[in-house]
C-alpha cells in the first residue's frame, strides 16, 4: 500500500524520476524561472527548498552535498553565492508556481516556476529576449526588401516590353 | 447469466440521465484587462497575474 509514501511517481522509475528532478532543480537555479507541467512543478518544490537550505548553511559540507545533487558546478556556485543569500530570513516558500493553462497536444497543465526575489532577473531576461527578437525581425525585413529590390530591376523591363499587348498580370 | 427481465422505458432511461450534465467553469475577472479568465491562473489575454506581467503575449500583426 502507498500509505505515508510522500511524493508523486510521475510515471517514471526511481532513477528516471531522480534524474528528472535533479535536472529541473538545476535548471531552475540557473535560469531563475522555468516552464514545466504543474505536477512536475509541485514535485520539484521540496527538492529546491532543500537545496536552498543547504545554500543558507554555506559551509563546505553543505556545498559538497549540494554538488552531489545538482548537475553542474555553475549551479552550485550560483546557489551559494546569489540564490541562498537572497532568501534572507525567509523560512521556506522559496518558489512561486504560476499556472498558465493547458498544453494543446495532451492537455497537460503548464506552469511557470520562479524563485522568489528573481523578478528583476526575469524581467531583464525577457527584455533582452524581446530586443533580440526585434533585431532579428528587422534583419529579416531588410533581407526581404533587398531581395525584392534585386528582383525588381531584372523582372520589370520584360513585362513592359511585352506587357502592352498582352496586359500585365502582376 | 443474469439478464434483464423487462425492457427499460425511454422515460426510465431519460430520468436516470437527468443528472448527467456538465457544469460551466467558474471564471474570474482579470484585474488588468478585465477579461474573463480562469481563477488562479495567469491571464491568457494580457499575461498578467497578481499585478505583474508573467508571460509575454505575442501581438498579432
Amino acid at each position: 500500500m502507498r500509505h505515508l509514501k510522500a511524493g508523486k511517481k510521475l510515471g517514471r522509475n526511481t532513477s528516471h524520476r531522480r534524474a528528472l528532478l535533479r535536472n529541473l532543480v538545476t535548471s531552475l537555479i540557473l535560469d531563475e524561472r522555468i516552464q514545466t507541467t504543474e505536477p512536475k512543478a509541485k514535485a520539484m518544490r521540496p527538492h529546491v527548498e532543500k537545496m536552498i537550505t543547504l545554500g543558507k548553511r554555506g559551509d563546505v559540507a553543505a556545498r559538497r552535498l549540494a554538488a552531489s545533487y545538482l548537475m553542474t558546478r555553475a549551479a552550485v556556485d550560483k546557489l551559494f553565492d546569489t540564490v541562498a543569500p537572497r532568501m534572507g530570513d525567509r523560512n521556506g516558500g522559496y518558489l512561486r508556481i504560476i499556472r498558465t493553462g493547458w498544453r494543446k497536444g495532451d492537455g497537460a497543465e503548464k506552469a511557470f516556476v520562479e524563485l522568489i526575489g528573481s523578478e528583476k532577473a526575469i524581467a531583464e531576461k525577457q527584455h533582452k529576449r524581446a530586443e533580440a527578437r526585434a533585431k532579428r525581425r528587422e534583419e529579416a525585413k531588410k533581407a526581404m526588401e533587398e531581395a525584392e529590390a534585386q528582383a525588381a530591376p531584372e523582372a520589370s523591363p520584360e513585362p513592359e516590353s511585352k506587357g502592352e499587348s498582352k496586359g500585365d498580370k502582376e | 447469466m443474469a439478464n434483464p427481465k423487462r425492457r427499460h422505458s425511454k422515460a426510465r432511461t431519460a430520468s436516470r440521465r437527468a443528472h448527467d450534465y456538465l457544469t460551466a467553469r467558474s471564471l474570474s475577472e482579470c484585474p488588468n484587462c478585465h477579461e474573463q479568465k480562469l481563477p488562479h491562473r495567469a491571464c491568457p489575454k494580457c499575461g498578467y497575474y497578481k499585478g505583474r506581467e508573467v508571460l509575454a503575449i505575442k501581438e498579432k500583426e
